[in-house]
């Protein structure tokens, strides 16, 4: 940076500092005979990992790497992630206070750091141990291979790195060393009582720090966001430092292969608040974005239902307590209460509404549609009545236009960076070489399929179908009236639908099948799979996760009559 | 009857079941669970990772490229592109096969790409895998001789063939051998363009060494390859055709014909009607006896009972002194003509029309034509008789609607449709040789009887 002559061999002024803090060209990496005065240490400029640390890092001449550890790792990536969150509008104090004191708490329960022994020592003196005493050493340590295969049938950790099929001589992969000092022995640590970083884990935290701080992001839009690329997570390891080389077992460990899902980050992190040992959350009142009265209305909204609709919501979610703090507050640890998935909540007590409301059996929402048109034709006076038909129409057109698309993204997202990762120094000369190569087609091929380069991102939105009232094609539905579908009684409104179908008489236990309910499209109304579809849309999950929360609030709705059946109909039981 | 047919239904159906309970049960053996039966599907399933995202995108690929949307399939394959670099497989259709494949393809036909940018694109192919470079060579060179450039495919080959990579395996030697063989060709190719220039020159009184040094040069590059190739089993045509060439301008006559016996009749090589086309076509050349052409001949109508030599055949059957040979014949062009590529074939049918009217002259031999007619007496008709065919063909072709009516007139009688509508037409039209024809079959009429088995004196010698 402060050397600015031309290099001696190809001319170009591109240089970069070695570990013996010598210049070297980048673009024909040639080496100078000049040094830098002054050796930077804190190339990292996070003071963090110095308390991590111990002392003045060695520096080894030969690979032109620094030391570190795969926690190190893991702390720029947590990093990163709360810099973007805290550039999507999170409050400051996530990153500073809130993050970095779970980090902190994490690496003091992993006895990585903070306190008396911390378990990298070990592991430090384990790996010296190792490279100098080779021969005798060898039966004892477990080969690469095992690892990879012990890593892969745990399923936490990405499973399909490149260099995994690539590496079938044992021979040559038992060489191989991380380029971490912990890399090697990190996949091999399985103690039960502590809890493994991985990739995945970053967003669990990142999560629990978004919970903590009761901010209006849900886990759904979080891992939207990551995919959509606003929060750093494929390839994050391209910020960090270049004296930081990834190499070996490292790959596998920050390397990512697959989206994040979320199933999995939302139970590590239930796992990691336990692990941490963390105090009750803040409490979720009504006040709060993730409050079901308040996410109902997002996703009405979002869904282009009539805002009437979200009386009837927060009617079910008095109905069955689930808007009040001590069911929405997180406990860590704490069995008992059951983990609430707000995002599907929302959506789930919205779809039991619509149950409620058009009954979803393929004949009594059209029965009243057509009711409703049939009145909208006749009485052009106030709002008009909320048609399901048309309703249908508007959201199959634009949700099949948006599902395309989203299929489309996904087939032609890009999973490599610039800067590739090799397994092995050996590797590396092939693996530039066919990075080469594949830019090379792909300008290639770009060429020829008349699109520019993909546009840059979009900016993030937690809405992804807006509906307004100022289009005058009719396509918004917010202000349209319920009123064809209620009647009055005893100065109530209620529904006109007298009856109600459950999704499933009987809940499954979690825990030997996996689910609380089964969901085959074909066995369900198409109506209810329509609605499900959209909210499986919205949040970007399975339908069969909505699915599960619909049927577990209506038995929640339905517990007294469902426990009082057998009494008067004991055939039934059958 | 229905209740009967029920009660005997349940009777059988009872029966089986009956004597197993009787009898003493074997032991159910049950099959094998999957380990991992009662795990839920779990989220993994549908969790989006590199190669479905990539699976996906080739998928879009295949369609795009199915419907001729050439850009769009471009656009999708830059972003299959990065698959390259996971490809460490050994599989056969690995990412880089199909990208290469695919690749091609949408360079062929894309509207904007040019010979540079294909072979830009090809030259990184041929680094991608050491097992494919011989195929890919060898496809680029076909890519270029179908775009003009002879030169640069003879250069192409020429570098494939120079190419060594540790130990060859046995697919490899074979493709090297494909390799050198299509150099042959072009060597070939070369050659008969010197020839040329030479026999051009030649009628000038003016000869120039150098362009037979050349030329000779060529034939013996182009010799050696050819004849390497065409010791494997397989179907060379092309490069037998040009070694017998090459070898047939020089002379050496007895080596021509011994290749093409040897690719005619080694049993190891497939059955290849092509490989006794020009067995005959060189023995005819040759003129070798009518005995050794109606061998070959035979071979290739028992493969090949439509093809157009069998015209030829059928002439020379018809004027062979024995009675054998004679019925072949009759055999052959009927054979040929239950074939649609024939059906409005004025030589086939004149051929049939003679023959039939030699035996009906004679009247010997009506046995065969029976035995022929037999088979045929169910279709023909309606395949070459019908009175649209009768209309079409008289308007089309009057010659061919003169032979079918005449062979129809035999087979089917004066009153068939085709005969009748021909005849009438051909009278009414005043030409001479439809009335004759009209006598004709008026006259041989009990032919007709006798053929169908519809007269009691229809053992005739």
């Amino acid at each position: 940076r402060d050397f600015n002559e031309r290099c001696a061999q190809c001319s170009e002024v591109n240089w970069g500092l070695t570990d013996g803090g010598r210049f070297y060209c980048r673009s024909c990496h040639n080496v100078t005979e000049r040094t830098r005065e002054v050796v930077n240490t804190d190339f990292v400029s996070n003071t963090r990992i110095h308390t991590i640390s111990k002392g003045l890092r060695k520096q080894e001449e030969t690979d032109g790497g620094c030391e570190w550890y795969v926690c190190e790792g893991f702390q720029l990536v947590l990093k990163k992630q709360a810099e973007a969150l805290e550039a999507l509008g999170v409050c400051p104090q996530m990153k500073d206070e809130i993050l970095c004191n779970f980090w902190r708490r994490y690496l003091q329960k992993s006895k990585q750091a903070y306190c008396n022994r911390p378990a990298g020592e070990t592991i430090k003196a384990l790996s010296v141990c190792d490279s100098s005493t080779d021969v005798d050493s060898e039966p004892d340590r477990p080969s690469v291979l095992h690892l990879l295969s012990l890593s892969e049938s745990e399923g936490d950790l990405q499973t399909d790195c490149s260099f995994a099929s690539s590496t079938s001589k044992v021979s040559e992969s038992t060489s191989v060393r991380s380029g971490s000092v912990d890399g090697s022995l990190y996949l091999m640590k399985n103690r039960k009582e502590t809890l493994r970083m991985t990739m995945p884990m970053t967003l669990s935290f990142c999560y629990m720090a978004l919970l903590w701080l009761r901010e209006p992001m849900t886990l759904s839009d979080l891992l939207r966001f990551v995919v959509e690329g606003h929060i750093p997570y494929l390839n994050v390891f391209q910020h960090f430092p270049d004296k930081m080389k990834l190499c070996g077992l490292d790959l596998k460990i920050f390397c990512v292969e697959s989206w994040p899902v979320y199933e999995e980050i939302h139970n590590k992190m239930l796992e990691l608040a336990a692990f941490l040992d963390l105090p009750r959350f803040p409490d979720i009142t009504d006040s709060c974005f993730l409050h079901p009265d308040m996410l109902c209305m997002k996703y009405l909204m979002e869904a282009n239902l009539p805002d009437e609709l979200h009386n009837w919501t927060c009617r079910v979610v008095k109905k069955i307590c689930i808007g009040e703090a001590d069911f929405l507050t997180l406990v860590p640890g704490n069995k008992s209460t059951r983990k609430v998935k707000y995002d599907v909540l929302a959506v789930a007590v919205i779809v039991v509404v619509l149950k409620l409301l058009f009954l979803l059996d393929d004949h009594y929402e059209w029965l009243l549609s057509d009711f409703a048109e049939e009145r909208n034709k006749n009485n052009k006076e106030g709002g008009p009545y909320f048609e399901f038909k048309k309703w249908y129409k508007v959201i199959k057109c634009s949700l099949d236009v948006e599902q395309k698309k989203l299929d489309e993204k996904r087939a032609k997202y890009l999973w490599r960076c610039e800067k590739p990762l090799f397994y092995s120094a050996k590797k590396k000369s092939k693996v530039l070489k066919r990075r080469q190569m594949v830019v090379n087609l792909q300008n290639q091929f770009g060429k020829l399929s008349g699109s520019v380069r993909p546009a840059e991102k979009a900016n993030p939105s937690s809405f992804q179908l807006s509906w307004s009232e100022e289009n005058t094609d009719g396509s918004c539905f917010h202000g349209h009236s319920l009123k064809g579908i209620l009647q009055e009684k005893c100065g109530l409104l209620t529904a006109m639908n007298p009856d109600y179908w459950l999704c499933t008489v009987k809940l499954c236990t979690e825990k030997s099948c996996g689910h609380l309910a089964h969901y085959r499209e074909v066995d369900f109304p198409q109506s209810y799979h329509f609605v499900l579809r959209l909210f499986s849309f919205l949040l970007r999950i399975q339908p069969s996760y909505i699915h599960d929360e619909v049927c577990v609030i209506e038995h929640k709705l339905f517990n007294k009559k469902l426990c009082k059946k057998p009494k008067y109909n004991p055939s039934l039981r059958k | 009857m229905d209740s009967f047919l029920e009660e005997r239904g349940a009777a059988t159906a009872k029966s089986p079941a009956a004597q197993a309970g009787s009898a003493l049960l074997p032991a159910l053996h049950l099959p094998f669970l999957p380990p991992h039966l009662f795990q839920p599907a779990s989220s993994h399933e549908h969790k989006l990772n590199f190669k479905k995202s990539k699976e996906v995108c080739l998928s879009y690929i295949q369609d795009s490229m199915l419907q001729k949307q050439w850009k769009r399939a471009a656009e999708f394959l830059t972003f299959y592109i990065e698959s390259l670099e996971k490809d460490f497989s050994t599989e056969y259709m690995g990412p880089s096969e199909m990208i290469w494949r695919i690749g091609t393809e949408i360079l062929c036909r894309h509207s904007h790409s040019s010979m540079k940018e294909f072979n830009s694109f090809i030259e990184q192919m041929k680094t991608l895998g050491v097992k494919r470079y011989l195929k890919v060579c060898l496809e680029h060179a076909f890519h270029l001789l179908c775009n003009g450039l002879i030169d640069e495919a003879y250069q192409n080959l020429s570098l494939a063939e120079s190419w060594r990579f540790g130990e060859q395996t046995a697919v490899q030697d074979k493709e090297m051998k494909l390799i050198q063989a299509y150099r042959g060709l072009l060597d070939y190719y070369r050659w008969s363009k010197q020839k040329n220039i030479l026999l051009e020159h030649g009628q000038d009184g003016f000869e120039d060494l150098s362009v037979e040094q050349e030329m000779h040069n060529c034939f013996r590059k182009a010799a050696v390859n050819l004849k390497e190739i065409i010791k494997i089993p397989g179907v060379w045509d092309l490069f037998v055709k040009c070694y017998v060439d090459l070898l047939e301008f020089y002379g050496d006559h007895n080596e021509a014909r011994q290749v093409l016996n040897e690719y005619a009749y080694n049993s190891k090589f497939p059955a290849n009607p092509n490989a006794h086309v020009y067995l005959y076509q060189f023995m005819k050349r040759h003129g070798e006896s009518k005995k050794s052409l109606i061998s070959a001949l035979k071979i290739l109508h028992d493969i090949v009972p439509s093809h157009e030599l069998m015209i030829d055949f059928n002439t020379m059957l018809q004027k062979s002194k024995k009675r054998k040979k004679r019925r072949l014949g009759l055999e052959v062009i009927f054979a040929a003509l239950d074939y649609a590529g024939w059906k409005e074939n004025v030589k086939a049918w004149s051929c049939l029309a003679r023959q039939v009217k030699q035996i009906v002259n004679s009247e010997k031999h009506l046995d065969w034509i029976k035995q022929e007619w037999n088979s045929r007496k169910d279709w023909w008709p309606a395949f070459h008789f019908s009175r649209y065919l009768a209309k079409r063909n008289w308007q089309e072709n009057e010659s061919l609607s003169y032979e079918k009516a005449l062979v129809a007139g035999i087979l089917l009688g004066k009153d068939c449709k085709y005969f009748k509508y021909v005849s009438h037409q051909g009278c009414k039209a005043q030409v001479k040789r439809f009335r004759i024809l009209k006598k004709f079959v008026n006259k041989h009429n009990p032919v007709y009887l006798r053929i169908s088995g519809l007269s009691d004196s229809s053992v005739q010698p």
